[in-house]
Parts: C-alpha cells; sequence; structure tokens
C-alpha cells in the first residue's frame, strides 16, 4: 500500500467513523433525559468524531508527503478541507456548549461535503505554476477554516428554524424552511446518482459546435439534457428530451445542466420518500427531537460561530489572497480564478459581503448592535 | 444651544435623550429614540445627543443627516459592488490581450464581443476603476462612513466617559434585564461584587449604587474598523494616480535589451532566455491526472533577466552607459524587485521567427542550385538586399502573422509567427524585376519568371510578456487591513456588559445591559447571585414580545 492508497483509507475511514458518531449523537440527545448530565452515547460519540477527525488529518497528511504540495489544490482537495474543517469547527464549539444535537446536525453536513468533493476527479495533480506557492496553503486552508466555522452557524441556524417554527399550520416559515431541507436532499441526491452511473460506467458522447469549434463532451450520466445543437455520438443510449438553453455558456453547459436535472430528480424522489415515511413535514418529523434545546444557546452558538469565522475568512479569503495576487499576478485573482473557478470567488465574495452586513449590525433585532 | 440641566446636576447637550450621567429620560427628547410607550428604554448609543437628530435645519445639518444614515451608506455601497461587477464583464482597457485584434477600446470591444461590447465601450465601463464617477463615488463611501462615525462616535465616548454609578431609579427599572429583591444583605451584596469582580467586571460605587462593567473598549470595534477601511479608501484612490501606481507590459525578445516603459527611459531589460518546463507524462506520481487531463501541463514559466540603469553622468550629451542593477530569474509567484520597480512574468510567445535566410535559384533547375542568398532579420527587416554576383532583392511587402482574408492577404499581427513576404528579384542582366510570394509551405512565382526562391534555414525565439508594476499602495493597504482586522476582532470576540445595583427604598433593584450576547450576560449574573437571595434577572424584551403575540392572538 503506497501514501496514496493509506491516505484514501484514512478519507473513508473518517467518513465512516463520522456516521457512526452521528447515529450516538441521536441517540445521546433521546436517551439524555436529565440536563447538564453527560450521556454515555454523547461520550462516545464525541470520541469517534474525535477520531475520526485524526483519520482525515491522516488523509490530509499522507496526501500532502505523496504529493509534495499541500492537498488544496483542487476542488476534490479544497472540498475535503472544507469538510474537515466543519468537524473541526464542530469539536471546537461542542466542547465550548456540550451541545449533542450540534453533532447529530454538522456531522451529516460535513458528510455530505466531503461525499460531494470525491464526485470531483481525485487524482493526484501537479501544481501548475500559477499555484506554485506558500500562499496558497495559507490562503486556502484559512478560507476552509473560516467557512467551516461559519457553517456551524449555519446549522445553529438551521437547528433554531426547524425547533422554533411553529409546525403546527403550514405557514410561508414551514414552506422555506422544507425547501432548505429539500436542497440539503439534493445534494445527497446528487451523490448517489453520481455514484450510481459511475459503478456502471455510463458513457454517452456529444457533438457540439460553439465558437466556431467543435467540442465532444462525455456524459457520465443518462443524458435527460442534450448540449445546445449537440447530436449524440454514441449508440444504444438514452435519447436527450430537451436541449440546454442557448443563454447557457461555458465548458460543459449542456452536461453541468444535466447533473442538475439528475440531482433533482433524485433529490425528490428521496424528499417524497421521506414525506410519505414520515407523513408529515420533514422539519415537523425532527422538531420533537429537540424539545430540550433552548433557543438562546442555538442563538448564542449561531452567533459566536459567525463572530470567530468572520475574521478568520476576511484574513484567508481577503488578506491573504490579496497579499498572494500581489506576489503573483497583475490582476488581482486572475490566476487562480481560472483554476477554482470564477464562481467559486464570486459566491465567496457575495457572501463576505452578507457577513460584514450581518457583523455591521444588519440583524440587530436578532443579535444586537455592535 | 439649549444644554439641559439634569436633577442629577449634569448639564447634557441639547438633544440628549438620557441624562448622559444618571442616565434619566429627559422628557420631551424620548421620541428620538422611539422611549414613547415602551417599557424598555432603547439603549443603543446610551440615549445620546447625535447631531444628525438634534440639527436638522440648516443646508449643512442636512448634508449631515444624509450621511450619516446608515442607510445611505448601505446603498453607496451596493451602487459601488454593482458597478465594480459590472467593470468585470469584460476585461478593462490595461488589461485588453496584447494580441488582440486591436488595442484601441474604441474598435476591440465592438469586434471582439459584438454589440454588448460597444454598449460597454459607449458607457465607459472599459476604464471603470479609473472613471471620475467611480472616484466619486468610493469619496462618498469614505465620506459617509467618516460621519456615520463621527456622528456616533463622539457622543457616544462622552456618555460612556461621564456615566455615573447612581443611575436614576427610571433608567434601571426600564432596562431590558431587571430584578427587585426585598430585604437584602449587605453581606450579599458585597458577595455579588466580589463575584463579579471575579468575573473581570470593573466596580465602581456611589452612595451604595453599584455599577459593574466589562468590554467597554469592544464599542469602539466598529469605528477602528471604520478607520481600517477609510485607509483603504484611500489606498484605493491613490492607486489611481500615476505618482502611486503604475502598470505596464512589455514583450521582452531572447537577446534583446529594451528600454522598460513607465521608467521614463532609466531602467533597461536583457532577455537572456525564457524557460518553458512541462510536466514528465511519465511521472508515476502524477500520470492519471496528467492522462486524464489529456494536454500538456506546465511546470515552470521563467526569464532569466538583467536589469540595467542609464548612466547619464551629468553631462548633457554626453554618451550614456548603462550600469547592471540585478540579475535574476522571474517565475511565475517569485518576481523581480528592483529600486520600487516589480517585474512579473504574465505571458510568453514560444517560437517566433528571428531571421530567414534565402535562396535564389533558376525556376527550371530541379537541383535548385543557389545563384545568391540572402538572410532576413525579422525584428528588423531591410527594404533592399545586394546579393553577391549581382543579384538584388527588393522587399515588396512582409507579412508577420500571414493569413488569407477573403483572398486578400493579411497580417494578423506584428508577431512574427507566420511570415510571408513578397519580394523583387532583380537579376544581373535585367532591369525588370520579377514578383515572387514566399512564406512557410508557400512559393508561388509568377509563370514567366525564370528565378525562383528557397528557404535554406531559419532561426527562433522566444518572448516573454513582463507587467511592470510600481505600487508605492501597498503599505497603505496592509496598514489599512491591519486596521481592520483589529476593529473587528475588538467589537465581535468581546462585549460590553454592564450591571447596575440600585438600592430603592429598602428593595435592591439588579439590572443590565449589554451591545449583544444577552445569553452570556444572564449567565454572568446567575454566577454572581447564586449564592444570595437575589432574585434572577427577568428578560423583558421576551416578556414584552410574549404579550405582544398572545394580545395579537385574541
Amino acid at each position: 500500500m503506497n501514501l496514496l492508497q493509506l491516505s484514501s483509507a484514512m478519507l473513508y475511514t473518517a467518513f465512516i467513523l463520522y456516521l457512526i458518531a452521528t447515529a450516538f449523537f441521536g441517540a445521546s440527545i433521546k436517551v439524555n433525559k436529565k440536563e447538564n448530565k453527560k450521556s454515555l452515547s454523547g461520550t462516545i460519540a464525541i470520541t469517534l468524531t474525535l477520531i475520526g477527525f485524526a483519520a482525515q488529518l491522516g488523509y490530509f497528511i499522507a496526501r500532502w508527503i505523496y504529493s509534495g504540495h499541500a492537498p488544496v489544490s483542487n476542488m476534490f482537495e479544497f472540498v475535503t478541507a472544507f469538510g474537515m474543517a466543519i468537524v473541526l469547527a464542530f469539536i471546537i464549539l461542542y466542547y465550548m456548549y456540550e451541545l449533542s444535537v450540534l453533532g447529530l446536525f454538522a456531522l451529516p453536513i460535513a458528510m455530505i461535503i466531503i461525499a460531494y468533493a470525491s464526485m470531483f476527479p481525485t487524482e493526484v495533480a501537479p501544481l501548475v505554476p500559477s499555484l506554485k506557492s506558500h500562499w496558497l496553503y495559507i490562503h486556502v486552508t484559512t478560507v476552509a477554516l473560516g467557512i467551516g466555522i461559519l457553517s456551524i452557524s449555519f446549522v445553529a441556524g438551521l437547528i433554531y428554524l426547524i425547533k422554533g417554527i411553529d409546525q403546527s399550520v403550514a405557514t410561508k416559515r414551514t414552506t422555506w424552511l422544507e425547501i432548505i431541507l429539500f436542497l440539503l436532499v439534493v445534494f445527497v441526491g446528487f451523490c448517489i446518482v453520481t455514484v450510481t452511473f459511475e459503478t456502471l460506467d455510463y458513457h454517452a458522447e456529444f457533438e457540439y459546435v460553439e465558437n466556431e469549434n467543435t467540442i465532444v463532451t462525455d456524459y457520465h450520466m443518462p443524458p435527460l439534457v442534450s448540449p445546445k445543437g449537440g447530436t449524440l455520438l454514441t449508440e444504444n443510449v438514452m435519447k436527450p428530451f430537451i436541449s440546454a438553453p442557448g443563454w447557457m455558456h461555458g465548458k460543459d453547459a449542456g452536461k453541468k445542466f444535466n447533473t442538475l436535472v439528475w440531482s433533482l430528480i433524485a433529490g425528490a424522489i428521496l424528499y417524497l420518500l421521506a414525506r410519505v415515511v414520515l407523513r408529515k413535514r420533514i422539519g415537523a418529523a425532527i422538531q420533537p427531537l429537540l424539545s430540550k434545546v433552548k433557543l438562546d444557546l442555538l442563538d448564542e452558538i449561531s452567533y459566536r460561530a459567525v463572530a470567530i469565522g468572520f475574521p478568520v475568512f476576511t484574513l484567508g479569503g481577503l488578506i491573504f489572497a490579496a497579499i498572494w495576487a500581489q506576489i503573483a499576478w497583475t490582476a488581482f485573482g486572475v490566476g487562480i480564478q481560472k483554476k477554482y473557478g470564477h464562481l467559486l470567488h464570486g459566491f465567496s465574495t457575495l457572501h463576505f459581503y452578507i457577513y460584514a452586513f450581518h457583523a455591521a449590525g444588519m440583524v440587530k433585532n436578532l443579535h444586537g448592535y455592535p | 444651544m439649549n444644554r439641559i440641566k439634569c436633577e442629577c446636576g449634569h448639564v447634557n447637550p441639547e438633544g440628549t435623550v438620557l441624562c448622559e450621567a444618571c442616565g434619566k429620560p429627559i422628557e420631551g427628547n424620548q421620541h428620538i429614540d422611539g422611549n414613547d410607550g415602551k417599557n424598555i428604554l432603547n439603549m443603543r448609543y446610551d440615549g445620546t445627543a447625535r447631531r444628525s437628530l438634534t440639527y436638522r435645519k440648516s443646508f449643512v445639518d442636512k448634508v449631515w443627516g444624509f450621511f450619516s444614515s446608515v442607510k445611505v451608506g448601505v446603498w453607496l455601497i451596493v451602487i459601488a459592488l454593482a458597478a465594480s461587477a459590472l467593470g468585470t464583464i469584460y476585461p478593462q482597457r490595461p488589461h485588453i490581450p496584447a494580441n488582440a485584434i486591436s488595442r484601441d477600446p474604441a474598435i476591440f470591444y465592438e469586434q471582439t464581443y459584438g454589440v454588448t461590447g460597444k454598449i460597454y465601450y459607449q458607457l465607459g465601463f472599459y476604464d471603470l476603476y479609473g472613471s471620475w464617477w467611480y472616484m466619486i463615488l468610493i469619496a462618498l463611501i469614505g465620506v459617509s462612513l467618516v460621519i456615520c462615525s463621527l456622528d456616533r462616535f463622539v457622543p457616544l465616548y462622552r456618555a460612556l466617559k461621564k456615566q455615573k454609578p447612581k443611575r436614576h431609579v427610571t433608567f434601571v427599572s426600564r432596562q431590558r434585564f431587571v430584578s427587585e429583591t426585598e430585604n437584602v444583605t449587605g453581606e450579599e451584596i458585597q458577595k455579588v461584587k466580589e463575584s463579579l469582580h471575579k468575573q473581570r467586571y470593573k466596580i465602581s460605587e456611589e452612595d451604595g449604587h453599584i455599577l459593574a462593567e466589562k468590554g467597554r473598549f469592544s464599542r469602539w470595534g466598529p469605528y477602528v474598523n471604520h478607520i481600517g477601511l477609510i485607509i483603504i479608501l484611500i489606498a484605493a484612490l491613490l492607486r489611481q494616480t500615476p505618482w502611486f501606481f503604475l502598470d505596464e507590459y512589455v514583450w521582452v525578445r531572447e537577446g534583446e535589451q529594451i528600454v522598460i516603459p513607465g521608467t521614463d527611459g532609466e531602467y533597461y531589460i536583457e532577455n537572456k532566455k525564457f524557460i518553458l518546463e512541462l510536466y514528465d507524462e511519465s511521472d508515476e506520481k502524477f500520470r492519471d491526472a496528467l492522462q486524464k487531463q489529456g494536454e500538456l501541463v506546465p511546470k515552470n514559466f521563467q526569464t532569466n533577466a538583467v536589469i540595467y540603469k542609464k548612466n547619464d553622468d551629468g553631462v548633457i550629451g554626453a554618451e550614456s552607459s548603462l550600469d547592471k542593477v540585478i540579475e535574476d530569474q522571474i517565475r511565475m509567484n517569485h518576481p523581480l524587485k528592483f529600486d520600487g520597480y516589480t517585474l512579473y512574468q504574465a505571458g510568453y510567445q514560444l517560437d517566433e521567427f528571428s531571421t530567414m535566410s534565402f535562396k535564389i535559384h533558376k525556376k527550371d533547375d530541379s537541383d535548385a542550385k543557389e545563384l545568391a542568398s540572402f538572410t532576413v532579420d525579422l525584428t528588423n527587416p531591410e527594404k533592399e538586399y545586394d546579393l553577391e554576383n549581382g543579384y538584388r532583392v527588393k522587399m515588396g511587402e512582409f507579412y508577420p502573422e500571414y493569413y488569407l482574408d477573403n483572398g486578400e492577404p493579411r497580417s494578423k499581427s506584428k508577431y512574427v509567427r507566420n511570415p510571408a513576404f513578397v519580394f523583387y528579384i532583380y537579376a544581373p542582366d535585367t532591369s525588370q524585376p520579377e514578383v515572387s510570394f514566399i512564406g512557410i509551405g508557400r512559393n508561388i512565382a509568377a509563370d514567366d519568371n525564370e528565378y525562383k526562391l528557397g528557404i535554406i534555414n531559419y532561426t527562433t525565439h522566444d518572448v516573454s510578456g513582463l507587467t511592470v508594476r510600481k505600487d508605492y499602495t501597498l503599505p497603505l493597504f496592509g496598514l489599512g487591513a491591519l486596521i481592520f482586522m483589529i476593529g473587528v476582532i475588538q467589537g465581535m470576540y468581546w462585549q460590553h456588559r454592564r450591571v447596575w445595583i440600585h438600592p430603592q427604598n429598602g428593595k435592591v433593584i439588579v439590572a443590565a445591559h449589554t451591545n449583544k450576547n444577552w445569553y452570556g450576560l444572564r449567565k454572568d449574573i446567575e454566577k454572581a447571585i447564586s449564592q444570595t437571595t437575589i432574585h434572577e434577572v427577568i428578560d423583558r424584551q421576551e416578556l414584552d414580545q410574549r404579550n405582544e403575540t398572545k394580545g395579537g392572538k385574541s
């Protein structure tokens, strides 16, 4: 077994441990009737989480040694690091507040993120010249840590909503909460669909013309949507129902849209199944589990996570990024955006402003003022 | 100015809502902070007199009032963000690619992006960040930040400085956290005091009234943060001026020595060699990824460069010499710095033709025996070449990057990537020239020509694209970012908590206020009163809300 295989095995181990830990966190909030008393299952749960985190750290170190550069250089590595940061942030906040229910939500979300990461190409890729800098490690790890901590704020906020929203009648609020939960299910759907067709080794090739270039694109999922003006090259596969709209440009727009449609369908099926089994809204089904959680504590965790996460994110995403850009490029951030995608950086800029306004007291009714 | 004297003896400025010293609500001013008909006092700026809310008559008042509004500030930022986003749709003028159809914005945008490009150009978005209206927008944000901060900081600082431990009873009993307990002993109060002191509260006392306070400095966080932002905005504006910021691009051929643009002819660069390294596809570590990618992955772009400085020796008219300043390798992530300038590896062009050698031979000679030969320096071609044996060649046309545009020969750029020529050949015994067209893979001689041209040799070179930068705003950006971070952390990690213990007619009122994290404040109080009979504080906001919703439903 070489270091790369060891590294993959460690990541897999971490994933399984998080899964088991989630079950124990679930058990601990049911069993533990008395307040302020640690349950056995809670202790087991956090211990498993710690071992899982150590395993994931092992993945990180082993991959680093093997490749010779920190594993934060492509989407698989970055998103995995993000998942790891969520777990780390959870562990810190768990020891600050001893709230088991946080684990019940944070770990599955970290797992979804790690699973999502492994849908990207996982091969060890060499660094292109623009990424050869220590600032790559510093910038990306700080950003991952920052958004990992901010994710805990999201988790606490989600629990707040599930607990706080009146589920006795269907309202706008219950609908929006269901939409948020549905979107989480869509991520699960995406992973299931991807793994399924990956296992079946499905291929369907299309040929289409963009900007006067003939492009061949290889679908790994049955084509529901063809590229705009694309012709199917592979025989004996499903015929697409529709063609991607013309305003969708960019590399593999049709393929990406196809994946999105598949994920939404899979998510919808999973969601409907859950509704049929539970016979009520998912929010309403989870709510009774949260009977002992205090709303103001959740609010406090949510605020604390932002208070810690925002400066870290600012430091990593803005200041370190600017320093690196100063060393490496002439136009701020142009080079790396090609590697990571404009969208990622666009969204993180947007989120920075949202959090900045948030921190500046726009939501003063919830958290006070600076 | 109509100063307001409170019954505690303190003189407050006009427009004060709560007395700076004792906190007693000042009659007639309660509408300003919306305290009318509410149980809980608005403590946001401690009921201080804000200029923007007090004076609203004169023109200056109105301008001040406009800029002190957070809403206005947020809108200015949103507009600036939207404008900045527009500026990223197409490349800005300095970033028009060097190999573009034309670097003239009037042509480039329309030619490259069609109608939307034309509109983009006409609306002036092609030079957005240097445009006067964008600068004004940034300046307005700066003004808004300064006025917003001053309007709030100055009175808040005064009030927190002047506050007294002995508060007016209305002030304490109208706080969000309040409890009233009868028969409290002095011993118990002492215990609370000690516990609060242990929790790092600063205790001050006046006639048995106690104020416990901690984390006041966190209230200054936003203002520190704004100072950082203002410094960053100033740096951003200075960056638009040629004195603080310079951004040029230069192509340097291997072996060439040219003046560095933007240095007033003071500095020269020599490109010794350009190096492009690729990853080895058989490398075991990266094999899978490289094969999947299916294309060559670069490992290193590097220019070995020498920088020279012109030395005039102060003698006018004297021949100037070049002194070597530095010799170094310029790589990505490893720029070359000298005397305030920075050179970045930004682009490259491989295998441009440097010279091409031709020979003349008889058209019908199957051996193509050389009658005469000449070499064209493609970077500096001559008009005419006098050859051995009396032959003469005139250059008619030179297409550095030849292509056929509807049957018309044209050049895509001035870079010698695919040269083609029209030559006039003068044989020794004729006065009428023969016309020949020659390029890579093309060789056309007129039908009645006696002579023909052939390429015998060529040499190539690589070209380095370097960005030249001078940026004196960096330390300012760094300072601004540092102050910004300090402010963010100062305002977010800590909270300003105050607890008042107020004896009143045999009862003890405990009241508390914090700017945020009420949960933490409640924990502090619970700990402080745990060994006493003092009641836990009630959260009146929660009570009020509950009453409101109940009232609403019934």
